[in-house]
């Protein structure tokens, strides 16, 4: 299995963990700014807050994408993972897995703190953090796909994000979409389990879909 | 039947033609040697007998079956090093031995890694990050996989590059260790070494 990739992802990442706290204060920073430059009217806060949250975790997760596959193609660890007996799509998947547990876990765990800037109710928060922990994976498994395909192109970085910003907008609309629902009393049911469908369909497609990226990249 | 076999080779990079018409087959035992000036396609040529790149023309057959139809089978008998030697600066040499051969699907415990990078004269900096190694010593923490996977075929571009008279001697022990014992290579390279063991063919490329 790829659960060596997970540890050597970590491991490098422990090792320059600028890049980790780079992604997770980009996001703080974020959330933060929209209160101070609106104002404290509470009503309107509260209403902005889910869009606003899920808006920068989207802008953060992107920041790093273009670190995912760049440092392994420049050392040559790439050419070894195409050239592994193991699946490359496992390897991917272990790779995109490694990328949302170092910069989507840290923004699922701090968005509850940042929601009470924005004045949100217990239940509120608890739905944003729901929608987040189902989003910030399908985040990193899309991003893959967009990574891969600019893979050593000049002016990847821009691309990437015209790329993927896109496919991010239905997870966008159904992950702020449910903490609405829940404060309109409609019950976030139904946008989580899209939400989770969404992530059940990349972890199987997503990996398939960077393997044969990277393929096309490194010919 | 030869195990290794191109048959008819060709190589276009943009509008240029590199190289047609480019024959080898090579057994047990053989060692293939491809001479010829810089961007004659020699690079180009091993990439291709990987699988990383499409040849424009022609096919190589690994026990006469296509090598783009056997894939994770041909995958595990092979080791490519190329010009990027694949280590991390971030990790400690003996971590980028046993992660490399992982990723080679042969996981290695600490003490072997410790004794092939002993073996390859890199005794007492198992522990160092990779970024404070020279680059020859970065290149010989490439090649100690080469003591730990076990495979058949080695395809090896510019091995020689940045090591010392010491470490030249003992990669030319390695090869004709590896070619007494039916293994086979395929390398470029623009130092002359001598291997006296199994057979040398030589390969070049205008």
């Amino acid at each position: 299995m790829s659960l060596w990739v997970i540890q050597r992802d970590l491991l490098l990442a422990m090792r320059r963990r600028s890049d980790v706290l780079t992604t997770l204060f980009f996001f703080i920073i974020v959330v933060s700014l929209f209160p101070l430059g609106v104002g404290p009217e509470i009503n309107i806060l509260r209403t902005m807050a889910p869009g606003v949250v899920w808006v920068a975790a989207l802008l953060a997760s992107m920041l790093s994408l273009g670190r995912m596959f760049s440092s392994d193609y420049l050392d040559g660890t790439l050419e070894q993972m195409l050239l592994s007996p193991q699946s490359l799509s496992m390897l991917v998947l272990g790779k995109a897995l490694a990328h949302w547990l170092v910069t989507g876990v840290p923004l699922v765990l701090m968005s509850p703190v940042l929601g009470i800037q924005y004045d949100l109710s217990a239940d509120a928060l608890l739905v944003l953090t729901a929608s987040l922990l189902l989003g910030t994976p399908v985040l990193s498994l899309i991003g893959a796909i967009g990574a891969a395909l600019t893979l050593g192109l000049r002016g990847g970085g821009v691309l990437v994000s015209l790329l993927v910003l896109p496919l991010y907008i239905p997870i966008l609309i159904f992950g702020a979409g449910a903490v609405e629902a829940s404060a309109a009393g409609l019950g976030a049911g139904a946008h989580l389990s899209l939400l989770g469908a969404f992530l059940l369909a990349s972890l199987v497609l997503a990996p398939w879909a960077t393997a044969v990226s990277l393929r096309i990249s490194m010919e | 039947m030869s195990i290794l076999q191109g048959s008819d080779l060709e190589c276009v990079r943009g509008d240029r033609r590199l190289f047609r018409d480019i024959n080898f087959s090579l057994n047990a035992g053989e060692l293939l040697q491809v001479h010829g000036p810089n961007g004659s396609g020699k690079t180009s040529l091993l990439r291709m007998l990987c699988g990383l790149a499409t040849p424009a023309h022609g096919k190589i057959c690994w026990h006469g079956t296509d090598i783009r139809s056997l894939k994770g089978d041909y995958y595990g008998a092979i080791t490519y090093l190329g010009h990027l030697s694949g280590v991390k600066d971030d990790l400690t040499a003996i971590e980028n031995l046993r992660i490399s051969s992982a990723l080679a699907g042969v996981e290695i415990e600490a003490k072997k890694a410790h004794e092939a990078l002993q073996h390859m004269g890199l005794g007492g900096r198992e522990l160092l990050p990779a970024k404070v190694l020279s680059q020859g010593q970065r290149r010989r923490v490439a090649l100690a996989r080469l003591l730990v996977c076990g495979t058949v075929l080695w395809i090896l571009d510019e091995p020689l590059a940045a090591l010392d008279s010491a470490a030249v001697k003992l990669m030319q022990t390695l090869l004709e260790q590896h070619l007494g014992k039916g293994g086979m290579v395929v390398m470029t390279t623009h130092q002359e070494i001598d291997i006296t063991t199994g057979a040398t063919q030589r390969l070049q490329l205008t």
